[in-house]
């Protein structure tokens, strides 16, 4: 028997590999090498996890020794992965140690993006993006009431409906002028955010923030304007940026992710790459549909029978329960324009070219009922 | 009746009740579901799932 295939990362990604491939071969030997614990749990389910009852202990879904014996893998857990020697098919990890492989699978997700603030409270920022930091962010609610999200995205308003629903008072800052600006038309954007404030949370729009101070216990957020709120917690939720520097210093190419044709290879052919920290095509998306599609055509090329990628059209449910929500955000390299239909009850916002074919949507409140209509006359992603 | 819960989105499958929006009728058993069935919340497919307890 050779090399192992070795995978990086024990996210979603890399679990969704390991367990595909095992599917289609019992045999071959595979090694998840991870920098945090190395068990298994659904990223998704951190941020509405206070509504629907769970703590971090109860989101593991199984810890490394258990999956491994599960899925018949070698886990290294607490392994950072330093460097990749690409010519002598190794990857070397902290410390010195050389793992060979047969073949590489880099899933090492995104970094949430940092804000360049200023002020003695900047260190204390916390960001969400995994259970680690989870864990910390909920020892750090304890006995607190105010929590300010900087970020009115998928994750922050996410985290903003679940924490207003379990009692503490919420602030939301951007610097747009409405939440999910990347994802919905201003009547959208309206929409969820007269939802969410009826649920409690309180925005800070086209608000740039400059400064957070410690002031006694508390932290003060101060915006260019210098208008100023207080908070017990800032959580930050600005972005995600592919962690592309192992592979770049590789001489893997890079652009926004790790640069993967449909089969999800890199330049070099015993090298792939899926998740977060990937492009497939041009595209970045940082989304669990995404992977498990991606998941299963790289388990069947790496055993042997080269598939390529195809992504159908992928929804994306935004996890607010004040305001049901879905998006199927259109390419919007292609030519199109929103047409927008809001009541009371709901928005349904289509994106058509200008032959009139649907190329995404986004859906509110009563409108998310024709998710399923819609959704089979979006084109693929990827085909 | 048997309930199924989704790994990654936490979406509940109750056989009582099936996923007639996607052609798996009401008591419809989970061993019964095709395979090409997956989670209509996001999209993984059933060997994701896992029993829950009632
Ligand atoms: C709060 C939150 C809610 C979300 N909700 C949804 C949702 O509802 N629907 C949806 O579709 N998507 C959602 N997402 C996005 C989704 O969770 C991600 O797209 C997905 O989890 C990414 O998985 P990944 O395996 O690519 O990356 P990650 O989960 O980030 O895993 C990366 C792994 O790589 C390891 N690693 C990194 N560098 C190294 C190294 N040098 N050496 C060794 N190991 C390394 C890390 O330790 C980690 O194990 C959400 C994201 C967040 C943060
Ligand atoms: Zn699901």
């Amino acid at each position: 028997m050779g090399n192992p295939v070795v995978i990086v990362g024990s996210g979603l990604a890399g679990y969704a590999v390991a367990r595909e491939l095992r599917k289609l071969n019992a045999e071959i030997p595979i090694v998840m090498i991870s920098a945090d614990h190395g068990g298994f749990y659904s990223k998704p389910m951190l941020s509405n996890a206070l509504s629907t009852g769970k703590t971090p202990e109860s989101i593991l879904n199984g810890d490394a020794v258990q999956m491994a014996s599960q899925l018949k893998i070698t886990i290294r857990s607490h392994c950072r992965v330093t460097a990749i020697d690409q010519p002598g098919c190794a990857v070397i990890l902290v410390g010195g140690e050389k793992i060979f492989y047969d073949q590489l699978v880099l899933a090492l997700g995104a970094d949430q993006v940092s804000l360049p603030l200023s002020g003695d409270g900047v260190a204390k920022i916390l960001t969400v993006n995994d259970l680690d930091d989870y864990k910390k962010f909920r020892d750090a609610l304890a006995g607190k009431k105010r929590v300010t999200i900087i970020g009115a995205g998928l994750i922050g308003c996410e985290f903003a409906n679940d924490l207003a629903t379990a009692g503490y008072h919420v602030d939301v800052i951007d610097i747009s002028a409405q939440p999910l600006g990347r994802l919905l038309p201003s009547e959208g954007g309206s929409f969820i955010r007269q939802k969410l404030e009826e649920s409690g949370v309180v925005f800070h729009l086209n608000a740039s923030t400059q400064s957070i101070d410690q002031v006694r216990e508390r932290l003060c957020i101060t915006f260019a304007n210098d208008a100023s709120i207080e908070t017990d917690i800032v959580l930050s939720a600005v972005g995600l940026r592919p962690r592309t520097q192992l592979a770049a210093a590789a001489g893997i190419p890079v652009n926004r992710g790790i640069v993967v044709n449909r089969l999800l290879q890199t330049q070099f052919s015993n090298i792939y790459a899926l998740g977060d920290c990937a492009e497939v095509e041009g595209k970045v998306l940082p989304f669990v549909m995404p992977i498990t599609h991606a998941a299963r055509a790289l388990a069947a090329t790496l055993s042997g029978n080269p598939t390529p990628v195809l992504y159908p059209a992928m929804p994306v449910i935004v996890k607010t329960p004040a305001c049901s929500t879905v998006v199927s955000p259109p390419d919007f390299s292609i030519q199109g324009e929103w047409h927008v239909d809001a009541d009371k009850d709901g928005v349904k916002a289509l994106y058509r070219d200008e032959t009139g074919n649907l190329l995404g949507y986004a859906l509110l409140g009563a409108a998310t009922k024709e998710k399923n209509n819609l959704t089979a006359q979006l084109p693929p992603v990827l085909m | 009746m048997k309930r199924f819960q989704c790994n990654i989105c936490g979406l509940i499958y109750d056989e009582s009740t099936g996923d007639p929006e996607h052609g798996i009728k009401a008591g419809t058993r989970w061993e019964d579901i095709p395979e090409g069935w997956t989670c209509p919340e996001c999209g993984v497919c059933k060997i994701d799932f896992e029993m829950v307890e009632i």
